[in-house]
């Protein structure tokens, strides 16, 4: 089994100032500029600290369930006709996806940093599961912002991150999702800065997080290159993952990056159609702009403001993507495309039916493109896909879903 | 010298500290926005900031994030908020700082802004989400045209961002005199008065200190040690409270006045 150890240092990293060619930088007001200066100082300091990856190591080991499985999907596979379909198994990690990677990561790095307390923004909830059972095991306060629709299609997750102790704070501005969240964390981040730590979920926001998040996120990909030269005898022709803010799909696609014969396909949320406010296909419908303190591929209209979003899963709901992505996008290695809400609802069922694994609606849009791409590659080929979450958190969304189609 | 160095230059001069004054633009809607414009300059505001509203105003408190989410909704945009300057700019006397986020800026493309900014009669840029790191391209463009770019400075700027931002800047520092979002509160933070110092231990530039001001003594207390108040969400309030009534333009004056101590 291969460990994090292989490849740690140095690869792939954006520029000094952050910068993956022209995406990413550290766009935040002054108050921030100097404490996230220190956070880069610590992240650089510990991602070269054995002791530090040790602990690290340990606790995915022992405590988050790592490393988690390969499973060749065998009825999904015979299903869509074609190519293999192997399903790397992150719903199956503590909490129920792969965002326990980076809470525990983020978490261990804001402790040697003396912090005491832990914002985090949610979208469907994962991450803020997540960074309240970090937050429970090392003893931190929580606070958890996330979207009032969010809320409401995620009320199983709000419950689970009050049992673990995190206080679930209502946003109500906006479009009351994800991007919402994350400004409203910022906010709160500005004015407690020097004891809080801001553990972003994704491989968003300003330098360092796309690169911390990614390499917190890279065993994801580390564990799965070696799991399938195993278990299939070769490396996949693709690797497809979802793409929200795109870590699960980092991570994945970190380890594979050099691997030039093999396809790294991400797969946005279309949503009801590609009309403004109704999808989250950023690559489709987006172009670059600055949100959030990065910048990358935008949903914006003509004036700069940020356009409206919706997608029938909360984790994908967002009007920007991770600057790493709009680069690999750029430079032709990675592709994007997306799935709408209905072949994911589609998804969701036939994973449940046919494997007996109910996927997150995040992830059901890779194992719809999947599906898709498997007929499209015929016999003899292998397809990867990330199955980054469970869907428990999704069976009520989906049962109103179904019952409303 | 810019109209921006010789209003501070006087203000020096006359051993008095500024008032500078912010609104969104566009809320109620930009035409209200000329008519409070006119009545801040002929009540006394020094320096006028203007607000480009941003859907996503994320070092804003909640006073200014309802007044984007309102002027967006009459319609506001960066190109309307340069027009309005551009009309209301002959009959204002203050220097005007258009205030913004990057993104609505980098969308209309640098190019252009700046010089439909020169062409409007901006005479500084500040921007929000730009540090001092990222502003280097931005600056030099302004600085072509003649417009002056306005740094922020907070308590948790280093020695080091203080000298790079005295170095960029031109025609004030605006300090912040707080962690935190805009918003009104009820002191003058302790932090503030140090931050001043530590800046002036390494600059000449005239400092303006915002975030938090909202009353005649704040302006008075921040007058003994800095060049000029910052009043934002104060005001901002003001014309959320009388936005649609006819004496909105004796409100605004009579605010000023009051903040002013006159």
């Amino acid at each position: 089994m291969a460990t994090r150890q292989i490849a740690r240092f140095g690869r792939r990293d954006p520029d000094a100032r952050g910068y993956y060619g022209e995406f990413g930088g550290r766009y935040v007001p002054e108050t921030l500029a100097t404490p996230i200066e220190e956070l880069a100082a610590a992240y650089f300091e510990v991602r070269q600290d054995a002791h530090f990856q040790r602990e690290l190591d340990d606790l995915l080991k022992h405590y988050a369930g790592r490393p988690t499985p390969m499973y060749e999907a065998r009825r999904l596979t015979e299903a869509a006709g074609g190519a293999r379909l192997f399903l790397k198994r992150e719903d199956l990690t503590h909490t129920g996806a792969h965002k326990i990677n980076n809470a525990l990561g983020q978490a261990l790095l804001a402790v040697r940093m003396g912090k005491r307390r832990i914002i985090a923004e949610t979208g469907a909830g994962q991450h803020g599961v997540a960074s309240a059972t970090a937050c429970a095991l090392f003893g931190l306060a929580c606070d958890v912002y996330m979207g009032a629709e969010d809320m409401e299609r995620q009320a199983l997750n709000v419950f689970r991150m009050e049992l673990l102790g995190a206080t679930v704070r209502r946003v109500d501005a906006g479009s009351r999702t994800l991007k919402d969240a994350i400004n409203e964390a910022m906010r709160d981040w500005v004015a407690t800065v020097r004891d809080t730590h801001y553990l972003l979920g994704s491989v968003l926001g300003p330098h360092p997080y796309p690169l911390m998040v990614r390499e917190f996120q890279s065993v994801i990909g580390l564990e799965a290159r070696s799991q399938i030269l195993e278990q299939a005898g070769r490396l996949p022709d693709a690797v497809v993952a979802c793409v929200g803010g795109g870590s699960n799909a980092i991570g994945i696609f970190d380890a594979f990056l050099t691997d030039r014969d093999v396809r790294l396909i991400g797969v946005e949320a279309g949503g009801e159609a590609i009309v403004s406010g109704r999808h989250a296909a950023r690559f489709a419908g987006g172009s670059p702009g600055v949100l959030q303190g990065t910048r990358t591929y935008v949903l914006q209209d003509a004036a700069g403001n940020i356009e409206g979003t919706h997608s029938i899963s909360a984790g994908l709901d967002y009007a920007a993507v991770g600057p790493e992505h709009a680069w690999l996008k750029e430079t032709g290695r990675a592709d994007y495309t997306w799935v709408s809400d209905a072949d994911a609802l589609e998804a969701f069922q036939r994973l449940a039916k046919l494997e007996g694994i109910l996927p997150a609606l995040e992830s059901a849009h890779a194992i719809a493109y999947a599906g898709r791409l498997a007929r499209e590659l015929g016999d003899g080929q292998i397809i990867l896909v990330n199955l980054s979450g469970r869907g428990d958190k999704d069976v009520q969304s989906v049962a109103k879903a179904i019952k409303g189609a | 010298m810019s109209l921006l160095e010789r209003t501070f230059a006087s203000l020096r001069d006359e051993h008095r500290a500024g008032l500078v004054t912010y609104l969104t633009a566009g809320d109620p809607s930009l035409a209200a926005s000329g008519d409070i414009l006119n009545a801040l300059d002929r009540a006394g505001a020094d320096v006028l900031e203007v607000g480009v509203p941003f859907s996503d105003p994320l070092a804003d408190g909640p006073v200014i994030q309802r007044a984007s989410e309102r002027a967006l909704a009459s319609g506001t945009t960066l190109a309307g908020v340069l027009d309005l300057v551009a009309r209301e700019r002959r009959t204002i006397k203050a220097p005007i700082v258009a205030f913004s986020y990057a993104n609505p800026i980098l969308r209309m493309g640098l190019a252009t802004f700046t010089r439909q900014a020169a062409a409007a009669g901006v005479d500084g840029v500040l921007v929000l989400d730009l540090p001092i790191d990222e502003a280097g391209l931005m600056q030099g463009e302004l600085s072509r045209a003649g417009i002056d770019m306005v740094f922020l400075l907070s308590p948790t700027s280093t020695t080091d961002r203080i000298r790079k931002a005295a170095a960029l800047g031109r025609g004030f520092l605006y300090a912040i005199s707080r962690l935190g979002v805009t918003g009104a509160r009820d002191s003058v933070a302790r932090d503030a008065k140090d931050l001043v110092s530590r800046i002036r231990a390494e600059t000449r530039l005239p400092v303006a200190l915002g975030f938090g001001v909202s009353r005649p003594e704040h302006v008075s207390e921040i007058a003994q040690w800095a060049d000029a108040a910052v009043v934002g969400s104060g005001l901002v309030d003001v014309i959320a409270r009388h936005g649609r009534s006819a004496d909105l333009v004796a409100r605004v004056e009579e605010y000023v006045r009051w903040m002013k101590g006159r």
